[in-house]
């Protein structure tokens, strides 16, 4: 079940950082890592991205896999070049105080499934 | 994809440049795009020409990364100045990699490139000599 970018903003009680109007917006999927060579190696397109990792490579990452939406966990806020950077390729960018586990448990219960090649 | 054409672009690709790591995969996809190339063999070709350009940066002295575009195929052709592998069917494993502390604390040096490329790719070929260098040669059919 797809969720809108706004609704899960309020289920991870997240702030965004970047693209406010960009809430409107479908995610049919999501990812947890902090690995960037995994993500690359797992998953579909049109995800949400949730991760740890707040480094210019997270975006460049994002942008090439079609990723819509990154979502920040542990309270982490990236540097105001990445924001920019993010703004720049219309990726939504939200941070939530919620650890990876948590927030992506808390988004799978929502109805979010698994963004990876090998699971629906 | 209507007119038989073929495009063909080449960048140097600095060793630890991880700045500029994915500049030559961005240009490749704005061009796949703009073609109008399927969205999917897009991807598959960003992804490829990504974890291949990450290798020159993380892996290599420095090289080449060049790509073209046919309305058959997309070609990426990475050829750089060393150190090769001495192993390739080790380095083509799942989760085996050599790379420094500065890749991984960015998120990458997971041993999952080379595999990542082969999976992306309808063609791949890959050629090494320790003390030379290594030349990746990844075909997309379009």
């Amino acid at each position: 079940m797809p969720l809108k970018l706004s609704e899960v903003k309020e289920i991870l009680n997240a702030d965004i950082l970047v693209g406010e109007e960009l809430m409107d917006r479908d995610v049919h999927s999501a990812c947890g890592s902090d690995l960037m060579s995994d993500v690359l190696a797992f998953v579909k397109e049109q995800t949400l991205l949730l991760t740890g990792l707040t480094n210019p490579h997270v975006i460049r990452t994002a942008e090439l896999l079609d990723v819509s939406a990154i979502v920040f966990v542990r309270g982490k806020v990236p540097g105001q070049d990445i924001l920019e950077m993010a703004m720049e390729k219309s990726i939504a960018l939200l941070s939530t105080d919620s650890t990876l586990f948590t927030a992506c448990g808390k988004l799978y219960e929502a109805g979010l499934p698994g963004g990876t090649r090998n699971q629906s | 994809m209507t007119a038989p054409i073929a495009i063909e672009q080449a960048y140097h690709v600095e060793a630890g440049d991880y700045v500029s790591a994915g500049d030559v995969s961005g240009k490749l996809k704005k061009l796949l795009k703009q073609l109008g190339v399927d969205s999917t063999v897009t991807r598959r070709a960003a992804i490829a020409g990504y974890e291949a350009e990450l290798n020159l940066v993380i892996h290599s002295l420095g090289g080449e990364m060049s790509f073209s575009v046919s309305p058959e195929e997309i070609c990426i052709i990475t050829q750089d100045t060393g150190p090769g592998i001495p192993d390739i069917g080790l380095a083509m494993t799942e989760g085996f990699s050599t790379a420094s502390e500065k890749a991984r604390e960015l998120g990458f040096g997971a041993g999952m490139g080379l595999p990542n490329i082969k999976r992306c790719a309808d063609e791949f070929e890959i050629d090494s000599k320790v003390g030379q260098g290594t030349r990746l040669k990844i075909i997309i059919r379009i």
